[in-house]
């Protein structure tokens, strides 16, 4: 065999090695989270420590019941805000504005997609806050603020993935259904929403992901108050909240605690991310 | 029937663009908002001195020197890690279990939020293996948040790699790493640096894994197990402790201006690469 | 099939013997029995899918790039068998040159393209490239249109420019053999001329496989030629005999055009 051949056999190795960089990252997180996390999650019953009430770290009290449904409610109100006015944003993208129109507006998006997260919530305290306080009453934190923060956050994501799905559809969707004597609304509706169907899912589901894992913007404007919110207006925390806020000064069962919190979290995202994996990649399945 | 269909046409691109305008105005507002309040507060001075007195006075020159400093040790762990595997999977195999196993855990990384992250990267990297609150830690944490998007980014450059240049390669008498080394990555490579820009911008806003692994020291870093605040630990820190809210806004205007250069590098050279090749 | 009258007293480079191709389970080269000649041009013509460049690429064993490619059978090149074991292939490679039917310059400039090669192999003296360069534009029949702008992008020039930098970009490699797949496909007239030109004058020094789907340019280029059908040797022998007196009746109706 040729010496550069033989080079080359022992670069595949290399690269192999590499390559599997990425899962064996996966796998150590993954370990070392649930080895950290999960003693303590048995030691004080998995049923309390997911549907109890009580957070007192100091009296061993281990409920994360608040914070779970923290994190629901304050997804759920992201995806209220987020889904609607991303997807009428993909769609006036793709359908409804002029090639000008969407070389200005695409990149404005992607940067907004760049804005770090902390900026969002500052925004949120200073402009948000106040005004929800004014006009609502409660003090303001509250699942509303940290709701519109996150929609607002997610918009990028739900944005590009969708105009991305529209756009991979065969044009020959829309020429058909123009030539059928359809109006462009139309054709939307009953045409290339079902088709891209799939990718917006995707882009749903990702969206989700992200407003779940968000910390800081939703520590800034939350309330961060261990109770089960009883009304838009009150305050919340979320998962991610529960983690920053006491992982600076946790010692012993406490921090081993916030590492069952983020089983949890991870968990929640794993599956997440495996569903929207599979409503994607269904679509995509000639990609290669 | 119901109405005529160009009145519901009419209707809906009405309601559609005014919440299209809505959710531009809002993000335009953010930008222009931080931007009004922050970048009368930037002058040299503001740049070039490092935080006083817990961040009421001075300026945020130790925390760009920090954001620097993790940025760059991220992507200088994160680019050879991901670019490698991006090769390995296009180049080097066929599609299989071994690929798909790999990129599923590539896609699960990029689904992990930064707060868990930084967890781990504290649990093992600050902690276990004792390299305390320092660049280290943060910059390793940072890489394998970044790693995902690098090998996403260089896949779909390679991919994009017209067949046929590698099959002349391999005609002149190439190996598969001359091929890949000689024709591949030349002209993959501005798709490959565009991954790159794009997990720089990432970092530079990151927080959440920072703030538990890099910790959040003023002082000027002078060594990679130094701690070190970057600009959005010490813009989190200023405003939620309320310590100086114009500093806060200037750090914030940095921290924008700064993306938006990225974003701008990122653009000019997508169109470059497209231009080239279409 | 076999097949029959060879020029006396010139040397068989190439032996292929019942040698059989496989993409995994489907067979695209049924049994051949072919000899190809010192410095001839053998035309390899054929109805599409009728195996012409699989059996190229199995010359020089590019199908080994494609997932599950088999080979029964023998092939001697030089009286080495191509596909036994400890054959170098990247030699192999270099020493048949093949030209695609698309012209693909690769995003450099002319220099650099052609330079690709003798740089893979090794070659780092600038002036040892400068010359190889020089020589293998010349022998292509580029060099006088293209002497005073190397430096441009091998993209930016006419396609017949590009094909005939293709062919010189095997040249630099000092091959034996020239294997030549519809080189002239996509190409006006002109520029097919400048390239059978350039083939009659490379057989002196080469030995030459031209697969083209044009049967009059093998009439008009090629020494001897063979007619695949359905990955089968069909007949082949000198191009005058079998353009006017073919021994196959499915030779006769394709040369004719009653199938094609």
């Amino acid at each position: 065999m040729n010496r550069l051949e033989k080079k080359d056999r022992l670069i595949r190795l290399a690269l192999l090695v590499v390559a599997f960089s990425a899962v064996s990252i996966l796998v150590v997180i993954t370990v070392f989270m649930f080895g950290q996390g999960t003693p303590v999650m048995f030691k004080y019953g998995l049923g309390k420590f997911l549907a109890g009430s009580d957070w007192y770290p100091s009296e061993k009290s281990f409920g994360l019941w608040p914070m779970i449904v923290g994190s629901l409610y304050v997804t759920l109100g992201a995806m209220v805000i987020g889904v609607p006015f991303g997807l009428a944003c993909a769609i006036v993208l793709t359908e409804f504005s002029s090639r000008r129109v969407r070389r200005i507006l695409k990149p404005v998006i992607e940067l907004l997609a760049g804005i770090p997260s902390v900026v969002y919530g500052f925004i949120g305290v200073v402009i948000l806050v106040p005004f929800i306080r004014e006009t609502f009453g409660g003090p303001g934190l509250s699942v509303l603020a940290a709701s519109v923060i996150l929609g607002i956050m997610i918009l990028p994501t739900i944005i590009s993935i969708s105009v991305d799905s529209i756009e991979a559809l065969p044009p020959a969707y829309r020429a058909g259904s123009v030539a059928l004597g359809a109006t462009t609304w139309q054709t939307v509706r009953m045409v290339i929403l079902p088709a891209a169907r799939s990718g917006i899912i995707a882009s749903i589901i990702l969206g989700m992901g992200r407003a779940i894992g968000e910390t800081m913007a939703v520590i800034m404007v939350a309330g961060n108050a261990v109770s089960v919110p009883g009304s838009v207006l009150a305050p919340v925390r979320t998962l991610t909240s529960n983690i920053a806020l006491e992982m600076g000064y946790a010692a012993g069962e406490h921090r081993q605690a916030l590492f069952a919190t983020g089983v949890v979290l991870f968990v929640i995202i794993m599956v997440l991310n495996t569903v929207a994996n599979l409503t994607s990649s269904r679509r995509r399945g000639t990609r290669r | 029937m119901s109405l005529d269909p160009r009145l519901t046409q009419r209707l809906a691109k009405a309601v559609l663009w005014a919440m299209t305008v809505l959710t531009v105005a809002v993000l335009v507002f953010i930008i222009v908002f931080v931007l009004r309040k922050g970048l009368p507060v930037i002058d040299l001075g503001f740049l070039t001195k490092s935080p006083v007195d817990m961040g009421k006075g001075g300026g945020i020159f130790s925390t760009i020197v920090g954001t620097a400093a993790l940025t760059a040790l991220a992507v200088l762990i994160a680019t050879p890690l991901g670019v490698g595997t991006a090769i390995f999977l296009t180049e080097y195999t066929w599609e299989n279990t071994v690929t798909r196993v790999i990129r599923f855990g590539a896609e699960c990384l990029a689904g992990i939020p930064s707060i868990i992250f930084g967890l781990f990267g504290f649990i093992l990297f600050v902690t276990t293996l004792g390299f305390g609150w320092s660049i280290l830690s943060g910059g390793l944490t940072l890489a394998f948040m970044i790693l995902p998007t690098i090998i996403r980014t260089s896949e779909e450059a390679i991919k994009s790699v017209p067949p046929v240049f590698r099959t002349v390669s391999f005609s002149l008498g190439g190996t598969k790493w001359q091929t890949v080394t000689r024709v591949v990555l030349p002209s993959a490579l501005p798709g490959i640096v565009t991954g790159i820009i794009l997990s720089i911008g990432r970092s530079i806003g990151e927080t959440a894994a920072v703030i538990f692994t890099a910790g959040s020291a003023l002082r000027l870093p002078t060594s990679l197990f130094s701690s070190s605040r970057t600009m959005s630990v010490h813009f989190y820190i200023l405003a939620r402790e309320g310590i100086s809210m114009s500093r806060a806004y200037g750090t914030a205007a940095v921290l924008i201006i700064a993306i938006l250069l990225v974003n701008i590098a990122t653009y000019r050279l997508m169109n470059r690469f497209i231009r080239k090749y279409s | 099939m076999r097949e029959e009258g060879t020029t006396a007293g010139a040397a068989a480079v190439i032996r292929v013997s019942r040698f059989s191709h496989y993409f995994g389970g489907v067979r695209t080269l049924d049994g051949l029995d072919l000899e190809v000649f010192r410095n001839e041009i053998l035309g390899v013509i054929g109805p599409a899918g009728s195996g012409k460049s699989t059996f190229l690429c199995a010359l020089n064993r590019l199908n080994d790039l494609v997932r599950g490619s088999r080979v029964e059978g023998r092939v001697e090149i030089e009286g080495e068998d191509i596909y036994g074991p400890g054959t170098d292939v990247i030699a192999l490679r270099r020493k048949l040159g093949m030209v695609f039917a698309t012209p693909v310059p690769l995003p450099r400039s002319i220099f650099e393209n052609v330079a690709f090669g003798p740089r893979m192999a090794g070659v780092r003296d600038r002036a040892a490239l400068v010359g190889i360069v020089r020589d293998s534009l010349e022998k292509a029949g580029l060099y006088e249109e293209v002497q005073d702008r190397l430096g441009t992008s091998g993209l930016k020039i006419s396609g017949g420019q590009q094909q005939r930098l293709c062919l010189a970009r095997i040249l630099a490699l000092k091959p034996d053999f020239i294997l030549l797949d519809e080189p002239t496909s996509g190409l006006d007239p002109i520029s097919t001329m400048k390239i059978e030109d350039s083939l009659r004058r490379l057989k002196k020094e080469y030995t030459i496989i031209l697969v083209t789907n044009n049967v009059k340019q093998a009439a008009r280029v090629a020494d001897r030629t063979a007619f695949f059908l359905e990955g089968r040797l069909v007949e082949a022998g000198p191009t005058a005999k079998i353009f006017t007196a073919p021994e196959d009746r499915r030779t006769d109706d394709y040369l004719r055009g009653r199938f094609g």
